[in-house]
């Protein structure tokens, strides 16, 4: 499965990873070889089997809508690389 | 005798009775730990002061005769990627280079609430991504038995630590392999419990419905001590299975007479190390010398584990990892920035290693539109189909034989280089934790060249007890033959 550079742009673009030029060169070329190798993956039949998301086969599991202590401000604020006041502070973000 | 060599049950014996001190266990080990932590990189963070101060208040414990845990006053070394409050927990990441956590988690808090004398975190491949170790921004983890080779990974670390004495004991997680496999090129034990056993609330998550916390031994006997301190279930992880906790230390010591047994065919590859080959076999005679009973088996999808783990995990990764954005925690990028778009770009392509990137790269491509259905659904239906080839295995069989990896501990530098070739050390792991199954990783020999190699015993789900005792029988058997490195 040949990776392209456009493909690589794009989901570079979605993952949200600014990549040089020379990235984006050698994610096309080792992205296409790993999945040429996974591309055997197409052998297998699977016609009728379902897919395997979690091996406990659990189903929803919730708890009393009840309010708990949470996480205070000061803790949620300890590790903010640009705290202003009771917020996190970023760039713009509507135009 | 040296105290830092103790296994946990021996200290814990020594501790109660009193013929030791905690404290003087703890600075013996952190001594070990000043003098060879420089050369082995084994530890990222070491916690000397609070480790003394748990040391002193584990004595007080034992002094009035209140300690309820054989862990009390032991002290034990923690993944790096095992949220604990206030100390630093990098993940082996520039990301979280200066993180601290807000909480400390479940497993932990077990451990800690067991009397456990936490000495430090420890080194791993960035966010749990590796089979060497080598992809950690704090730098490679040495092999005790050859400095130029790696220790394995991801939790490179934590088993350095245990081969090295630099530790009683430690945690490390799995999720492909990450404990079994450096615990096999370390020459020591290392258990990955089924799904669900251990809570992950804690644990900074790699891939949510593979990951799973497990101890990192000298012994098997050590392991099944941990176990029991670390399982149970957990309302704060809603993927906690919710099942009782059997005494492990107790029913790992047993008769294998009459147990069934197999090596699956298609774990004899090409390519793989003649002398892993060789040990294995050694392994299966070992065993029917017990009593225990040969069975054929296949596991027919087996080709195809690289690839359903790798498409698997990285889609699971390439959702976990994207709350690193330079918001809330974690590096940012220097600005200025155009817009907000920008900060996550930069943050993201200078807080992660390529590795890292790689595999969300590849995640995020396997789960994109067009391409869902043939990579990420094509290997969850592949992933049912590895999982039955299990239960139909363990209907002919009690446990399953395997070796944890195709080689023994390979060169630092050596496969770096290639992305492909780093994810095929995972051939004989990745399987275990696709079918959410308990797996026991102990050593069963040495190459010529004096390198560690580990014998994997597989278990059905929730039978750690089945493993355990298969793993102690065969310890007991093989425990002579074990070697220390050469560090001294």
């Amino acid at each position: 499965m040949k990776v392209t550079r456009g493909e690589v742009e794009h989901v570079a673009a979605l993952a949200r990873i600014e990549l040089s030029e020379a990235e984006k060169d050698d994610y096309a070329e080792q992205l296409s070889a790993i999945l040429a190798f996974f591309d055997r993956l197409q052998e297998v039949d699977t016609r009728g089997v379902p897919a395997t998301s979690q091996v406990l086969d659990l189903v929803n599991v919730l708890r009393p809508d009840e309010r708990r202590p949470s996480l205070d401000i000061e803790g949620a604020l300890r590790n903010a690389p640009d705290p202003a006041g009771r917020f996190y502070r970023v760039p713009r973000i509507l135009d | 005798m040296r105290l830092y060599e103790q296994t946990i049950q021996s200290l814990s014996e020594r501790l109660r009775r009193r013929e030791v001190s905690s404290e003087e266990v703890t600075r013996g080990v952190l001594e070990r730990i000043e003098r060879l932590n420089g050369r082995l990189n084994a530890y990222i963070t070491v916690t000397a002061e609070a480790a003394l101060a748990r040391a002193r208040e584990a004595d007080r414990i034992l002094a009035r005769g209140e300690a309820r845990s054989p862990l009390a006053g032991v002290p034990l070394a923690l993944k790096d990627n095992l949220a604990t409050a206030g100390v630093r927990t990098t993940c082996g990441s520039r990301m979280l280079e200066s993180f601290l956590p807000p909480y400390t988690g479940t497993a932990v808090r077990k451990l800690e609430e067991a009397g456990a004398v936490i000495l430090g975190k420890t080194n791993m491949d960035e966010f749990a991504m590796g089979a060497s170790n080598e992809t950690s921004f704090f730098g490679p983890c040495r092999n005790p038995f050859d400095p130029g080779r790696v220790t394995g990974g991801s939790s490179g670390g934590s088993a350095c630590a245990v081969a090295a004495d630099l530790c009683a004991a430690a945690v490390g997680s799995d999720t492909g392999g990450s404990i079994r496999q450096p615990a096999s090129y370390c020459g020591v034990v290392g258990m990955k419990p089924t799904y669900g056993r251990v809570s992950r609330y804690g644990l900074v998550a790699y891939a949510s419905s593979l990951d799973q916390i497990g101890p990192i031994t000298k012994t098997v006997t050590d392991a099944a001590l941990m176990l029991g301190v670390l399982c149970g279930h957990d309302p704060l992880d809603s993927t906690s299975a919710n099942v009782p906790v059997p005494d492990f230390p107790v029913t790992c010591r047993g008769e294998v007479r009459g147990l069934r047994f197999g090596v699956p065919r298609e774990y004899f590859v090409a390519g793989m190390d003649p002398e892993v080959e060789a040990a294995v076999r050694a392994a299966v005679r070992v065993f029917e010398g017990l009593g225990a009973v040969p069975v054929e088996l296949s596991l027919p999808h087996t080709q195809y584990v690289v690839p359903a783990y790798y498409l698997i995990a990285t889609a699971e990764a390439s959702s976990n990892l994207a709350r690193y954005d330079g918001v809330k925690y974690g590096y940012r990028a220097r600005g200025p920035f155009a817009n907000l778009r920008e900060m996550y770009t930069k943050t993201r392509a200078e807080g992660f290693g390529s590795e890292v990137k790689r595999r969300i790269m590849l995640g995020t491509y396997a789960l994109s539109s067009g391409y869902y259905d043939a990579y990420y659904r094509k290997a969850q239906e592949v992933r049912t189909l590895i999982r039955r080839d299990f239960e139909r295995a363990f209907e002919q069989c009690d446990v399953i034989l395997a070796p944890a990896a195709p080689t023994p501990a390979f060169r630092i530098g050596e496969k770096i280089g290639d992305p492909l070739q780093m994810y095929l050390v995972d051939i004989f792991t990745a399987s275990v934790n696709l079918a959410g199954l308990p797996a026991l990783c102990l050593p069963c020999g040495y190459t010529r060249e004096g390198l560690p190699l580990g014998l994997q015993i597989l278990g059905r789900p929730f039978a750690e007890e089945d493993v355990l005792r298969a793993g102690w029988a065969f310890e007991q058997e093989t425990l002579a033959a074990r070697r220390k490195p050469p560090l001294d």
